[in-house]
């Protein structure tokens, strides 16, 4: 317990609301403002969690995304939600933080034991051990003990994340110094501006460090940048996390909004300005990982914006001067503090701290917390260590957008290479870190005019720090994979020394942290070990998220039935009232049945009364594609498998779209209305795609001026009427006269003409065998359509099918679905239309396909129908063997009902050489049995036709 | 996410178009005189060339198939040019 909540410090909080809150169900209090790593660090609890190999303790070390191991499953109203770091929340009333990893909780956890195994349990040991031995035994053991929080199955958080873009003159990422020199400026010019920051409020580390400029305090400097921003149009979003730089300059940003759904922005600016600061570096040194080591920055941010002062008699181990106006404030405010600088030539000693000069920490000590350092070998009485190794530049924004790096050795990093991304980048992110020298390069960034702002000047030095592979004991690199200084040795031994399998091989960097913390030392190391230098080593590469982001600000709003939402039909609301049962059918959600009785058996209903009287269904989906000029013949005969310039005005025929592989893309009816003027009735889930058929020859082929191609699919309503009283019912329901005279509107043709005022199109094609009517008009005369034809439907006892009834009347004729009775290679010999083919010379989409040697085998697989013993259906899938001899497949069950008119199972399949085995049986193997079926041609019902005129 | 200028339609989110072909290959015409493994050559095989590329791309919301010369390395798009046929 040595965490303390200073009296008078703290800028952020409100001490007149309290929060309280429980962590690992043990009560605690925080202020209003507080984050609840600021809460837990100022109520003195110190084990936040157990590591994710060993179950070491674990404790707060840094302050914001970079932190390794304060991470929460965090309850609130009854929600719980995972792995959130306790740097980057705000605290809120009654929260429920629960530690990750441990059992039962933090301070007593159980499986600490491990730790003392923990020389059998080195880098690659999961892989080496575990796979050898069979993985799939082990995995649910190391599952449970290692990860981190736990999934709360009864979460489901509302799909509320609403999605913007936007666009502005100039993006800055990172609102400290850097970046508000760059919008200040950028925004006195009059460009528009956003300013982002992941952040609660702009300032970066000057609101913590403080600092002034242009002799006024750093507040005055922030108000006035924030005033040009919001005149020139711009603005400022806090608590946002730009989390990727994508192609073509777009940035993602996620917008955390208290009491209000958060927001993702897909931002593209003209130009972007990278402040993204930089992340302090640990110290490595025996048992740096124990709680109560901290990140210095870190420890200064605390008492500044929380009065969180990190403990009571405090050791400061670094070697640059970044760590002096540390030390400095926590004297002030009333700690002990001893500043151990490994350099011999220092800064002046700040008042009331006790200064070591070229002395290095080399140990700490501690079981569940620090309780004493040794600096050259002389123990030291502590409670708390702050270190400070440097910083790293959070270049990865940079690197997203295909930056590369080059080595400073002024600020011992790896900072930008100028150019080498659109990024325009500034401050500590570019090893800037005085003041003067941020603000000038901001200024710079956002192209400023004038004087860029003033501060004073004094750049930090750094003396560089590495981990030693010589001190002994246990160093840490990556703590929050476990990964320590010996298994980075061990990865460099057996010969992993790229960086990138070092990654893999080790886990460095590969936790939710991605390394901040530890990258550097463990890729310093490996250059040291490998002799080469840091810049040849190389880095691994930045991907985006930036940071952990939701998966629900990035799904959004579309979730349920709006993720991909079917096209609906005009008449649903009528379908509905019948009591349609509705599924999807390529894409369009369409009546499967008409009932509440078992969908099977409605189906059978339904499909026998069409045959019987009349059926009526909504076939408004059927593409409708018009082709219309001088060219659309010559267009029509080339993307088509038969020829459509011979058809006459009035007629309509059957045929394919063929792919240049000669497959077949999709079957249906082209209607000629006129001579220059056609309908492609394309299937619905083809509509689109036989469009852009068509289209790319139009545009590719032929004159483009010479026709044109509208898809109206939506704009028109189709009810087809089927049945051997289709035509009565027309007659009933007082349609056009023209409409029922057989000799005007033979089977296959097509007519035009007007009804109560609008567009009638009526054709004569038949998707169930029987006589059948497609009545087509503007979607919004569906209503009337449909009124006129449910009244007639009444008098000649007709019915309305849904598509499960259509199927089985289209499968008893052996008419096929593209995509379900075909597959990926068949061609339309292999479906019995060969005349085409043999006939045609003149040149088609698919044509020379056609005569491969492939094309031209006498065993490919063929359409055939399929005959059974018994009530029961195939399955649908089922394949068909030879019935002796070697056992192999020849093909498969394509559609398979039960036929109610005819009082057995009907069954369509593709099989190998089937036409030539029509008459013969072959065997169906299905869930290890075979059964026998009959090979038969693919129309089981009124083979001769004579239904289409009855 | 990329941007690609659709010459009719102007700069629209990569989310709209689709990849049709590679340009420059030329339909063997009339098909039936190329040989099997021309024939092969033309439907299937693709330079997928590294850095500079010109392809043809589809605007799947307008329709219009168009030429688009790009680097796969970079992503810059250097020009998009309607199809030949277009200017006839
Ligand atoms: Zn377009």
């Amino acid at each position: 317990m040595s965490g303390w909540r200073h009296g008078s410090v703290g800028s952020q909080i409100d001490r007149a609301t309290p929060l309280p809150f429980t962590f690992d169900g043990r009560p605690g209090s925080g202020f209003a403002g507080d984050t609840p790593a600021s809460a837990l660090l100022a109520s003195g609890i110190r084990v936040l969690g157990r590591s994710f190999k060993y179950h070491r303790p674990r404790g707060l070390w840094g302050m914001g995304n970079e932190e390794p191991n304060a991470i929460f499953d965090v309850t609130e109203d009854g929600r719980t939600t995972p792995n959130v770091r306790a740097t980057t929340v705000m605290l809120r009333r009654n929260m429920a933080l629960r530690s990750v990893n441990t059992a039962p909780d933090a301070a007593r956890d159980r499986t600490g034991m491990l730790d003392l195994f923990n020389r059998f349990l080195p880098g690659g040991f999961y892989y080496k051990t575990f796979m050898a031995f069979g993985w799939m035994r082990w995995e649910p053991m190391i599952r449970r003990m290692a990860g981190l929080g736990r999934l709360d199955p009864g979460h489901c958080p509302p799909a509320d994340i609403p999605q913007f873009n936007a666009r502005c003159d100039l993006l800055v990422i990172g609102a400290g110094a850097a970046g508000l020199a760059a919008a200040r400026a950028a925004a006195r010019n009059g460009r528009e501006v956003w300013l982002v920051d992941d952040a609660p409020e702009p300032g970066g580390s000057l609101r913590w460090r403080g600092g002034d400029i242009d002799g006024g305090d750093w507040l005055e400097f922030t108000r006035d940048a924030i005033g040009a921003i919001t005149a020139a149009g711009g603005r400022i979003l806090s608590g946002t996390t730009i989390w990727g730089a994508f192609d073509h300059g777009l940035f993602a940003a996620w917008e955390r909004r208290d009491g209000s759904p958060d927001r993702l922005w897909r931002i593209r600016a003209a130009e972007t300005v990278l402040a993204t600061g930089a992340v302090e570096r640990p110290l490595w040194f025996a048992n740096n990982d124990l709680p109560g080591i901290l990140s210095a920055e870190a420890a200064l941010h605390y008492l500044s914006l929380y009065g969180a002062v990190a403990g009571r008699r405090i050791l400061l181990a670094t070697g640059n001067d970044a760590s002096y106006p540390v030390a400095a404030a926590l004297a002030q405010a009333g700690c002990d503090v001893t500043l151990a600088d490994v350099r011999a030539d220092t800064p002046a000693t700040p008042d009331g701290v006790g200064h070591l000069r070229a002395a290095r920490l080399t140990h700490a000590h501690g079981r569940n917390s620090v309780a004493g350092a040794v600096v050259d070998g002389r123990i030291i009485e502590t409670d708390t260590i702050l270190v400070s190794g440097g910083y790293t530049p959070s270049v990865h924004l940079h690197c997203q957008a295909g930056g590369k790096l080059d080595w400073d050795t002024g600020s011992d990093s790896l900072i930008p290479r100028p150019g080498s991304s659109a990024l325009r980048v500034a401050g500590a992110v570019n090893g800037s870190f005085s003041l003067a020298r941020a603000l000038a390069e901001g200024h710079a960034a956002g192209r400023g005019t004038g004087p860029a702002p003033r501060a004073a000047a004094g750049d930090w030095q750094f003396f560089p720090m590495r981990p030693d592979p010589d001190l002994r004991g246990r160093q840490w690199i990556d703590p929050q994979n476990d990964v320590t200084l010996k298994d980075i040795k061990l990865a460099a031994q057996e010969g992993y020394r790229s960086v990138e399998h070092l990654k893999r091989y080790t886990t460095l960097g590969m936790a939710t942290d991605q390394g901040r913390s530890a990258n550097f030392a463990g890729l310093a190391t490996m250059a040291a070990l490998t002799g080469r230098t840091i810049p040849e080593t190389g880095t691994t590469t930045y991907r985006p998220p930036f940071s952990p982001v939701p998966l629900g600000v990035i799904g959004g709003l579309r979730r349920g039935a709006v993720f991909n939402a079917p096209k609906r039909l005009p008449l649903e609301i009528a379908h509905k009232a019948r009591g349609a049962m509705f599924r999807e059918y390529g894409g369009w959600l369409r009546p499967s049945v008409y009932g509440t009785d078992d969908e099977a058996v409605l189906a059978q209903q339904e499909a026998l009364a069409a045959r019987k009287s009349v059926g009526l269904y909504d076939a408004s989906p059927l593409g409708k594609i018009e082709v219309i000029g001088p060219g659309a013949a010559e267009l029509l005969d080339y993307c088509g498998y038969l020829r459509l310039s011979t058809l006459k005005p009035g007629r309509a025929r059957y045929g394919f779209v063929l792919g240049e592989t000669g497959i077949v893309h999709d079957d249906g009816v082209v209607f000629r209305l006129s001579e220059n003027r056609f309908v492609v009735s394309a299937s619905s889930s083809h509509a689109a795609s036989v469009r852009m058929i068509l289209e790319e020859a139009r545009q590719d082929v032929f004159d483009p001026a010479k026709s044109f191609i509208h898809d109206v699919t939506a704009g028109f309503a189709t009810l087809t009427v089927t049945g051997p009283k289709s035509r009565d019912l027309l007659i009933a329901a007082n349609l056009p006269e023209a409409l029922y005279d057989d000799a005007k509107l033979p089977h296959m043709s097509v007519t035009e003409t007007f009804w109560n005022g609008h567009s009638l199109r009526v054709a004569r094609v038949s998707f169930t065998g029987d006589r059948s009517y497609e009545v087509t008009v503007p979607a919004r005369h569906a209503p009337a359509l449909y009124s006129a034809l449910e009244a007639a439907r009444q008098e000649v006892s007709g019915r309305w099918i849904g598509m499960e009834a259509v199927m089985i009347l289209r499968a008893e004729k052996g008419f096929i679905l593209v995509g379900k009775d075909t597959d990926g290679l068949t061609m339309p010999h292999d479906l019995g239309w060969q005349a085409s083919r043999e006939k045609r010379k003149d040149e088609y989409l698919g044509r020379r396909s056609l005569f491969t040697a492939e094309a031209r085998r006498t065993d490919r697989r063929q359409l055939v129908g399929l005959e059974i013993d018994g009530v029961t259906p195939l399955p649908t899938g089922a394949h068909l063997v030879p019935l002796e001899g070697q056992r192999r497949s020849l093909g498969f069950v394509t559609s398979s009902y039960f036929s109610p008119i005819l009082g057995r199972p009907i069954a369509l399949a593709l099989v190998e050489g089937g036409r030539n085995r029509i008459g013969t049986e072959l065997g169906v193997f299905h869930l290890g049995k075979i059964g026998r079926v009959r090979i038969c041609d693919s129309c089981a019902f009124d083979p001769t036709w004579e239904r289409l005129h009855a | 996410m990329q941007i690609f200028t659709c010459p009719f339609c102007g700069p629209r989110d990569e989310t709209e178009f689709h990849f049709a072909a590679e340009a420059g290959k030329k339909r063997p015409m009339p098909a039936e005189t190329a040989t099997d493994d021309e024939w092969a050559e033309y439907l299937y095989m693709n330079s997928a060339s590294r850095g500079k590329a010109q392809e043809v791309w589809l605007h799947v919301t307008c329709g219009e198939f168009f030429l688009m010369t790009r680097d796969t390395v970079t992503r810059d798009v250097t020009a998009v040019t309607p199809l030949p046929g277009r200017n006839a």
